[in-house]
């Protein structure tokens, strides 16, 4: 979907948890956490293990690769920037690694959309410092 | 032997569209209301449950109504909060902290949306909500994305849901305090609502109205004094799951499998046992995954249960007997609703919407995003 420039209220606000994602996202990467200790990944990302709650958590690079797990097609929202973009679709998408993360399915129409479609990861430049990971359809082979 | 706990009085404030009212006034409306239906006087009250959207939300409730509780809960996990307050309050009386229990509600959103104190806005992308505000996923579309799993899983249909609408809505027609009174909903006009999030439809929708209201708990001991038959805490749980949709690993099973096994153990007894349920339904699917939680069906048979008409007025599951959220009210947090109901249930004080022989009724408010369940499970 487009987005208007000047609305930028739904942009994340980046902190020094989130730091490296968003980092890693304007260069065209997906991290996800994983835990030294437990062994487990999680998304999305905590300094600390939500597991085991170990303090032995590294970055590590997404293959961007999943399915989707469910979807809605948002056909009604008053919020701006939203309010202009109806219908978009909002996925959860279930990557590879077995994490699941929210975005928008990009590139594909309301009637195409279904569970357990094969999708990978697109990055969507919003600002300098903003770059949105976002979904599209796959070929499944 | 722990002291048994009962219900001993209820009431609603003025419902439905309230635009001459404050939210604090329906709180004061509903807590008087409900003193007058027990029996008690105001300084009886020494414990204050309640919750709301606004800061150090308890203090304002005491403050305003000129009460100074020696105990006091303010858990704020949605609308379920009330079902969470029921287990706190019966903890409470038990230990002694306190001798009556005051729950109390109050909430003005119809009237805000139209006086447009309330607006739609995008929430903060701080912290965790930072990586799901950018993709705009609605109040409405995470519900959505829960009803589009259980389709996917078990081939639930727009009509089933359809069906939970119109079976509130049939209740609803016996409720003259119901929102929807004299509106009549059938499932072709449910089917050809506007979709809001696909595939939820406007009738899959709950109500917005303003509303408050009062639920007051004592000890057996003390109820025996009181004007009302008390009604008793046979058994409570609570669980959480998610605030965030990505986290809800077990997605679309909802946590109330836990609560309901605790609060149904506890009061030794088992679905079979239950004659009404209150299921809290700001959104037809909410229903369909309770009933599935909370054992009433298998996982996957509750969009069959409901076209099959069990839960409407004959049914042989009679839920949410006032109408609901779908139909009769719903300022926002509903869940103290579901325990006025069914306390006005096993009083058989429902008129044509009375349940014969209600002896057992079953509450479990869900809040959040499908976050939170509380059960309470209560009888004569």
């Amino acid at each position: 979907m487009n987005r208007p420039d000047v609305l930028t209220a739904h942009l994340p606000v980046i902190d020094a948890e989130s730091e490296p994602f968003w980092a890693a996202a304007r260069e065209r990467k997906f991290l996800i956490r994983h835990c030294e200790a437990c062994g487990r990944d999680h998304f999305y990302p905590r300094r600390y293990c939500p597991h085991c709650w170990s303090e032995r958590c590294v970055w590590r690079p997404a293959c961007g690769r999943g399915r989707i797990y469910s979807y809605t097609v948002i056909r009604h929202n008053e919020a701006p920037p939203f309010r202009d973009m109806v219908p978009y679709i909002v996925a959860l998408v279930e990557l590879d690694e077995g994490v699941r993360v929210i975005a928008n399915l990009e590139e594909c129409t309301p009637d195409v959309v279904h569970v357990g479609m094969a999708v990978e990861v697109i990055y969507q430049r919003i600002t300098d410092e903003i770059t949105l990971p976002q979904f599209r359809p796959r070929s499944p082979f | 032997m722990r002291d048994r706990i009962c219900i001993v009085g209820v009431a609603e404030s003025d419902c439905g569209s309230v635009p001459d009212q404050s939210a604090l006034q329906l709180h004061h409306q509903a807590a008087k209301a409900a003193c007058e239906d027990a029996g008690l006087e105001k300084r009886a009250i020494d414990g204050l449950f309640s919750c709301g959207s606004d800061g150090m939300h308890p203090l304002q409730v005491a403050e305003y109504l000129g009460l100074r509780p020696t105990y006091i809960d303010g858990t704020q996990v949605g609308g379920s909060s009330w079902e969470f307050f029921v287990e706190h309050a019966t903890a409470a009386l038990q230990a002694g902290l306190c001798t009556v229990a005051l729950l109390v509600y109050g909430s003005t959103a119809r009237s805000d949306w139209q006086r447009r104190l309330r607006v739609a806005e995008t929430p903060p992308a701080r912290g965790p909500a930072q990586f799901e505000a950018p993709y705009g996923l609605t109040l409405v579309g995470k519900y959505a994305l829960a009803a589009r799993r259980h389709m996917h899983e078990y081939g639930t249909t727009h009509r089933q849901l359809a069906a939970v609408a119109v079976s509130a809505n049939r209740w609803a027609q016996l409720n003259p305090r119901a929102f929807n009174y004299g509106k009549p909903l059938s499932i072709d006009e449910a089917l050809k609502s506007r979709m809001i999030a696909d595939p939820l439809h406007q009738s899959d929708c709950g109500l917005r109205t303003d509303g408050g209201g009062a639920v007051i708990l004592a000890t057996a001991e003390r109820a025996r004094d009181l004007r009302r038959k008390p009604i008793r805490v046979l058994g409570t749980g609570e669980a959480v799951s998610h605030v965030h949709l990505s986290q809800w690993h077990e997605m679309p099973s909802l946590v109330a499998a836990e609560s309901g096994s605790r609060a149904l153990e506890q009061a030794g007894l088992t679905v079979r046992d239950v004659d009404v349920l209150q299921i809290y339904d700001a959104l037809t699917i909410m229903v369909l995954l309770t009933l599935e939680a909370l054992g009433f069906c298998e996982p996957g048979e509750s969009g069959p249960l409901a076209e099959s008409g069990a839960l409407a007025p004959g049914g042989r599951l009679p839920t949410n007997t006032d109408g609901g959220g779908l139909a009769a009210n719903h300022p926002g947090m509903r869940g103290l609703f579901l325990l006025i109901e069914a306390t006005r249930q096993l009083r058989g004080e429902c008129g044509a919407r009375q349940v014969p022989n209600a002896r057992v009724a079953l509450c479990n408010g869900t809040g959040g995003y499908l976050s939170s369940c509380g059960t309470v499970v209560l009888g004569e």
